[in-house]
């Protein structure tokens, strides 16, 4: 398994497992009794090998009854018994060198209208290639009676095909003409029913020129073009419907007698006072009136260092209670606290987007009047000069077919599946075609801090004044602490702990206490683990922790959220290119300055999530094109208001279903790779839309002048349509070189921990 | 011209078995994942895909 397994380039922290556990059950779907299924997007699956070891762990975990991955998509399909807590698919994961998140981007459900677009485009390639046999033999000058009965086979095989593939475009023709508008499926289906009717009349009348081929040919290049766009399509945004699952569903309330009752958090009213236990979320917004403990708020405001709770406290609701039970007192009802806020918030925001009309709207709105009329015309035209109702109206459906859109209706789709397969190659998730026409026109990028160009989660850093002995001790303590500290010094273990601990002890706000024979240590806060004030160490930052033994202390450990990789070289390549930057972080004032002074660019702390979303609609109202980059949820209105969003695939799960792109890997660089295929993207588009018109341009005078013949249609259709595909299929992506092991230590400039991950 | 009277039903029959095996093959998902079939033949153990459900609405 030498190949793979490695994961050197997509490694990242482990979030809390207990939050992750629950939002693998919520994130879940019933397939049957008692199993549910998991969908897990695994971006380093890449060859044979990791099918099988990927499978086999997880194939192994309790509770698991079938793995699959799915290399193309590189994801893996769980299924489970859901009697019990969800088995730790994405730990195991990681322990067999897999980076793992949950996903649920567009499996939503088995997309039907796919599938029937698909079987449309077999049926229609059936029947055209078969019509197409008997019309060349016919182009090769068959005898007549050969003909007329090679044409009969053709109408027979021509009529059930259209019947079943055509329908796709009759229903929504339909659709527009009953409200009165005309769409491009209205010359479509106008065209092949036309041309098919003649072809018919043709056909009884014995006639030499029949249609069919064209008719059904244009079906199926049109339907290859609407199922291309159709997955390029936006899924429905299950945005809002994630939000709900930050939420807490119910809380411990203590009624009036002293009872405590489990009321749902649409029951809680403002002065009820609420149980919260350590690992649960803040219900609705509330003060805190009796307990200490710590509160992980990263999500809500992008703090990275957790915040203390004590009486008087103000909680917001969706922040994650990490250390000790606290009492508080309800503030506000579930539908006016901070959650509900942000629903409120980001359904204007998204409303505000939906004017964007992307391109090949744009042209398809143009080009069905002009098509109309230009037919319309030729009837007249002919039936004036000619007074031959027979020829006028062959002229005007010869007219209709060559005009069909063949080739507009590939030129856009065609490039956009092109840029999301060269995207997906470097880990990019598109979600959406119309983002991809947006992003190429942007011209400044907003970044968030926490969890964007960083990585979210505390590290330890300089270990090496600390003896391994020592570092073993503060782990196996800190095992027992869902604090990030902890978490992180557990991380960095690397030797069995020398003894054993009894009654460890958690002291929410200050730290953690455990007994081994007749000492005592305690690793937290400086001024709780010490006892005599001489030795406390001069006032430092807050990120750092003591370990002391009976009041003594053994070691100090420092932390810092870690940069994402390559964040330096993204954003020297983006101010080449001209882009204006900014930081704006909801995080505290010193380490937003400190990490923008580094990159150099312009930032804004402080900034409540209300705020982001104004700070980007303020910079699109001064007529910037704002690219929004943001994991939290504090960002989630800010990605809905930006012209264009991405956001990392650790993002809250609310951020990634917000996001026009996710990128699965851990590199920053991802951003200006992504402008720039979009830029190529949106350069190839106008090229075809370009050569479309002139296609149309060459073609429709000899239409109008009643020249064209079936055999004269069927080339100059099918070969606008394969330029415009070969057009489309130029598009190079840029290859992102493998990331080696020692590459990723050094960007890090982290020793201890990376090492031990990477050699996983 | 007799020839035509077997020959062409014989085209078409042949077309039609082919758009009928195509609708199987993609009705039982086989073409989900065509990365991975690829490496799939490779080896031994069975190799079922996960059978396509009714996708009931998420809880």
């Amino acid at each position: 398994m030498s190949c793979c397994g490695s994961g050197a380039g997509y490694q990242q922290i482990a979030p809390d497992p207990l939050a992750a556990g629950e939002e693998v059950r919520l994130a879940s779907r019933v397939v049957a009794d008692d199993v549910r299924q998991t969908d897990l997007s695994v971006p380093s699956v890449h060859c044979g090998g990791c099918i099988r070891t990927i499978e086999k762990v997880l194939g192994e975990l309790d509770g698991v009854e079938q793995a699959r991955v799915n290399l193309s998509t590189r994801r893996v399909t769980i299924r489970w018994r859901a009697d019990g807590v969800p088995p730790p698919f994405i730990e195991a994961l990681r322990g067999a060198g897999y980076e793992a998140h949950l996903f649920d981007i567009d499996a939503d459900e088995k997309d039907s209208t796919l599938s029937e677009l698909v079987r449309a485009l077999a049926v229609s390639g059936f029947a055209a290639s078969n019509i197409m046999l008997l019309s060349v033999s016919i182009w090769s000058g068959a005898e007549p009676e050969t003909r007329d009965l090679f044409h009969w086979i053709s109408a027979l095989i021509a009529f059930p095909a259209l019947a079943y593939s055509g329908r796709v475009f009759f229903r929504s023709a339909w659709r527009a003409l009953k409200h009165g508008r005309t769409a491009m499926d209205v010359p479509i289906s106008l065209g092949v029913l036309l041309a098919f009717g003649m072809s018919l009349y043709e056909t009884v009348q014995r006639g030499s020129h029949a249609y069919f081929d064209a008719s059904i040919s244009l079906l199926f290049f049109l339907l290859i073009g609407r199922t291309l766009d159709h997955m390029m399509r936006d899924r429905a945004r299950p945005a809002v419907k994630g939000l709900a699952r930050l939420a807490a569903r119910g809380a411990l309330v203590v009624q009036p007698g002293g009872t405590q009752t489990y009321l749902s958090v649409s029951e809680i009213q403002p002065g009820m006072t609420i149980m919260l236990a350590a690992g649960e979320r803040v219900p609705v917004d509330a003060r805190v009136t009796k307990g200490i403990s710590d509160l992980d708020v990263s999500l809500v405001s992008g703090e990275s260092v957790p915040q203390l709770a004590s009486p008087g406290s103000v909680l917001r609701a969706g922040t994650l209670n990490l250390t000790g039970p606290l009492t508080i007192v309800a503030t506000a009802a579930a539908g006016d606290s901070f959650l509900a806020e942000m629903v409120r918030m980001m359904e204007a925001d998204e409303q505000g987007r939906s004017t964007y009309r992307r391109i090949a709207d744009r042209a398809a709105g143009l080009y069905a009047p002009v098509v109309h009329l230009t037919a319309f015309v030729t009837l007249i035209g002919w039936l004036v000069v000619t007074g031959d109702i027979h020829r006028a109206v062959t002229c005007a459906i010869a007219v209709l077919i060559i005009t069909c859109p063949c080739a507009l209706d590939l030129a856009v789709p065609m490039v956009q599946v092109v840029a999301a397969r060269r995207l997906f190659e470097n880990g990019i998730m598109l979600r959406d075609g119309g983002a991809l026409e947006r992003l190429a026109e942007i011209d400044t990028v907003v970044f968030d801090k926490t969890g964007t160009l960083t990585l979210g989660n505390p590290r330890l850093i300089d270990t090496g004044a600390v003896t391994p002995q020592t570092l073993a001790i503060a782990a196996a303590i800190a095992s027992h602490s869902r604090h990030p500290y902890s978490r992180a010094l557990a991380a960095a273990q690397t030797l069995n702990p020398p003894m054993s601990f009894e009654d460890i002890s958690e002291h929410p706000g200050s730290g953690l206490e455990a007994r081994s024979g007749a000492s005592v240590y305690r690793l937290g806060r400086a001024a709780w683990a010490l006892s005599c004030a001489s030795e406390l160490p001069p006032p430092s930052d807050e990120a750092s922790v003591v370990l002391a033994k009976d009041g003594r202390q053994l070691a100090e450990f420092h932390f810092n959220d870690r940069l994402r990789a390559d964040v330096g070289e993204a954003i020297t390549r983006l101010t080449s290119d001209g882009f204006a930057m900014e930081v704006v972080s909801g995080d505290r004032e010193e380490p937003v300055r400190v990490l923008a002074a580094d990159l150099g660019v312009p930032y804004t702390a402080r900034v409540l999530p209300g705020g982001k979303a104004e700070h980007v609609a303020s910079l699109a109202t001064a007529g910037r094109k704002v690219l929004m980059v943001g994991d939290g949820l504090n960002d989630t209105p800010a990605l809905a208001a930006a012209y264009a969003s991405m956001a990392p695939a650790s993002a809250a799960d609310i951020g990634r279903n917000v996001a026009d792109l996710v990128f699965l890997h851990e590199s920053l660089s991802a951003v200006p790779q992504a402008i720039a295929l979009a830029r190529a993207a949106g350069r190839l588009v106008r090229q075809n839309l370009a050569l479309a018109v002139v296609y149309n341009l060459v073609a429709v005078p000899i239409a109008v002048l009643g020249n064209v013949t079936p055999l004269a249609a069927a080339v100059a259709m099918s070969g606008s349509s394969i330029v415009v595909v070969a057009n489309a299929l130029r598009l190079k992506g840029e290859r992102t070189a493998p990331r080696t092991q020692a590459a990723e230590v050094s960007a890090t400039g982290v020793a201890g921990p990376t090492v031990l991950e990477a050699a996983e | 011209m007799m020839d035509y009277f077997y020959l062409i039903p014989i085209a078409i029959g042949i077309g039609l078995t082919a758009l009928a095996a195509f609708m199987w093959s993609l009705k039982s998902g086989q073409y989900d994942d065509l990365d991975g079939a690829a490496e799939r033949v490779l080896f031994e153990e069975s190799d079922a895909p996960i059978p396509p459900t009714a996708w009931p609405k998420r809880q």
